[in-house]
């Protein structure tokens, strides 16, 4: 670990003294052969996540955190490196084995939902457990379960057009809660909300992390979305420029109170 | 992921674009009709036609009196005359493989009753003339081989010249004129319809005892035709073999030497008919399969297009943990479905079709058993075989460029 900037020693030794090592990326390298040109994605990535982290992920278009969390989704493999996962390496793992542990290890909330249309939130909920071979009766209660969680318990054969980007937000959290993932990776998830239900959307995510221990990982160029986080690392060109702990973090809790309803707003 | 579940998606995404899903099956729908009533038509033609040719005679083999040549001109058939009744005893006598022989001897003469005349075809035969041929009687019998023997003048009518004769009368025990003579009708033959060679109308004739034939009308002794029945089908080509044999030493014939008789199977005749019905057929249903295949090709366009229009769809799946495989039989699935679907409703509007053409068009139609289980087989291999591709190019996005599909 020769390589490992102070910086990253440091907040490693603050986190990981007690839990251990979820996420490590030792000399991750990723290019793009583009023909003519070569694109370096990410010139060599070293980090650690802790289990139990609320990791936010800044950094303009192009610096690599879009890459960052293509590799950390198991979506993609390194050029050069090596990515562990509950200290498996995944860049070495084939395309269904890379399959098998986005569905068993991690779940997906994008900015765009990426729900299903024409389908009901419930089945739209179902579908991981459908991947893991879940039976009916427990793929049927789990569903309702985590539904339920996201405050969505009454919107079960609603269909994504008839919810609003907040409650679609809260069932593609549903969704990716569904095989009880170690992790949980948001891209921008607050991109198309407005503010308050950007706010209640952070209020789920620090409950997850809170009382059901779930590593977070959250990109976002929102500094005050991530405020919400316990750690804030931020990419540019391609490397981690920064990466430091979160000093008066905010709590989506206390400051929801102060923020105007919808109804307010009508008002 | 369980069969239900992948069923049930599969139903799900045809339902969602149900006009596209109803014209892809069209396809399906009309080649699979199209074999299988093209099939029955061709096996129901075939029927008919081994039908008509068993109706000539079970087992039957014709000896024809033979061809003669002198120098350049050929006199056909018929032309020498050493052919007789001498040579059907020895053939109902001494080949083993034959259980019954009749001559022939034939003629064309004008048949008179009261105001009412036709031009027929007489045969001068003995008895088992009838049971070779398989006629049947619509009144009395046929006549004995004592009226043969004295060479009466009794007479069997066909139906063609009851119908033409006897419009209202009951021709049985009626006294007919053949040429100068009368004869007694103790006879009627059951109608046998139109031949399988050019429509030749089996029922117009009159049967006489030969010996009638030979003295009082042709005055010829020998006989144009032997028919004989061999004991089986099997063992026709046998007696075809010692029917030749006998007649080569019967009738001195050196080896070398051109016959002057030429012995005809009817078996053979079958053969070559059930053969040729059996290509009719299957090019009917080849013709029929390539709508199939057109409708293969239809499934194979939708299901690339529903690929590309779903790929944001493939994406979210491989994001929450589909593999290859399971997107991969998704697609297929829906193929299948398709396919499948419409192969079913194929076999309901082709047999549907086969019974119409039987009713409209008079035609003999079988479906049969083997082209549904082939057509249920076939459509679902085209869904298979047509999905593959499409299903493949789901399976191999990239997860990454299909979440940002737009």
């Amino acid at each position: 670990m020769s390589t490992v900037s102070p910086i990253l020693e440091n907040s490693r030794n603050v986190v990981a003294a007690a839990t251990p090592v979820l996420i490590e990326f030792q000399g991750v390298y990723k290019i793009y052969d583009l023909g003519e040109v070569q694109v370096h994605a990410l010139r060599g990535i070293d980090l650690s996540i802790a289990k139990g982290e609320f990791v936010a992920i800044m950094g303009a278009s192009g610096s690599g955190k879009s890459t960052f969390m293509n590799l950390l989704g198991c979506l993609d493999r390194p050029t050069r490196g090596s990515c562990f996962l509950e200290g498996t390496d995944v860049s070495q793992l084939d395309k269904t084995e890379l399959a098998r542990i986005r569905n068993r290890k991690l779940g997906f909330v994008f900015q765009g939902f990426n729900l299903l249309s024409r389908t009901t939130a419930l089945e739209n909920v179902e579908l991981p457990a459908l991947y893991a071979h879940m039976k009916p009766e427990e793929r049927m209660a789990r569903a309702h379960e985590v539904l339920a969680l996201v405050g969505l318990a009454n919107r079960e054969h609603h269909f994504p057009s008839q919810l609003s980007g907040g409650q679609q937000q809260r069932v593609a959290i549903a969704r990716a809660l569904m095989n009880h993932p170690a992790i949980l990776l948001a891209d921008e998830p607050t991109g198309n909300l407005d503010s308050r239900t950007s706010v209640e959307i952070m209020d789920i995510f620090q409950r997850l992390n809170a009382e059901q221990g779930i590593t977070l990982v959250l990109v976002t160029h929102e500094s005050d979305i991530a405020r919400f986080a316990r750690r804030i690392i931020t990419f540019r060109d391609g490397r981690i420029r920064r990466d430091e702990q979160v000093t008066g973090r905010a709590i989506a809790a206390e400051v929801l109170p102060n923020l105007p309803t919808v109804d307010e707003d009508q008002d | 992921m369980d069969f239900a579940s992948i069923l049930r998606i599969a139903g799900r995404a045809l339902k969602r674009n149900k006009m596209r899903s109803a014209l892809t099956m069209l396809g399906i729908i009309i080649g699979v009709a199209a074999v299988i009533a093209m099939v029955a038509v061709g096996q129901g033609a075939n029927e008919q036609v081994q039908e008509q040719l068993a109706s000539l005679g079970t087992n039957m083999l014709f000896i024809i009196a033979g061809s003669h040549q002198a120098g350049a001109v050929n006199f056909g058939w018929w032309a020498v005359r050493t052919l007789t009744h001498q040579d059907e005893q020895a053939i109902l006598h001494l080949v083993p493989t034959v259980k019954a022989a009749a001559v022939q001897v034939q003629s064309r003469k004008q048949v008179i009753y009261g105001n009412n005349n036709w031009a027929t075809n007489i045969i001068g035969t003995e008895p088992a003339f009838f049971s070779i041929r398989n006629w049947d009687f619509s009144s009395g019998g046929p006549f004995t081989q004592q009226e043969v023997e004295l060479s009466d003048n009794v007479c069997v009518l066909g139906n063609t010249v009851v119908e033409n004769l006897f419009p209202y009368a009951n021709p049985l025990g009626k006294t007919i004129q053949v040429g100068n003579l009368p004869f007694k009708i103790v006879g009627t033959l059951a109608p046998k319809g139109e031949s399988a060679n050019m429509g030749h109308d089996q029922d117009d004739l009159i049967v006489i005892p030969y010996t009638t034939m030979q003295k009082k009308i042709t005055g010829q002794d020998w006989v144009q035709l032997i028919i004989a029945q061999a004991v089986s089908r099997q063992a026709s080509t046998a007696a075809q073999q010692q029917i030749t044999d006998l007649l080569h030493v019967r009738h001195r014939i050196l080896p070398g030497q051109m016959n002057d008789f030429a012995v005809r199977n009817l078996a053979d005749i079958e053969n070559t008919a059930a053969a040729t019905g059996h290509i009719m057929t299957l090019l009917l249903a080849s013709i029929a399969s390539v709508s199939l295949l057109v409708g293969g090709i239809g499934i194979m366009n939708i299901m690339l297009v529903s690929v590309t229009e779903r790929t944001r769809e493939i994406g979210i799946r491989m994001a929450v943990g589909a593999t290859e495989k399971d997107v991969q039989t998704q697609f297929l699935m829906e193929a299948v479905v398709l396919s499948a679907i419409g192969g079913f409703t194929g076999i309901i509007l082709g047999v549907g079709g086969s019974r119409l053409i039987a009713t409209l068009a008079h035609w003999k139609v079988d479906v049969s058993t083997v082209s549904i289980l082939v057509a249920v087989i076939f459509s679902i291999a085209i869904g298979v075989f047509f999905g593959y591709y499409p299903a493949q190019k789901a399976a191999r996005l990239d997860p990454i460029e299909a979440l940002r599909y737009e």
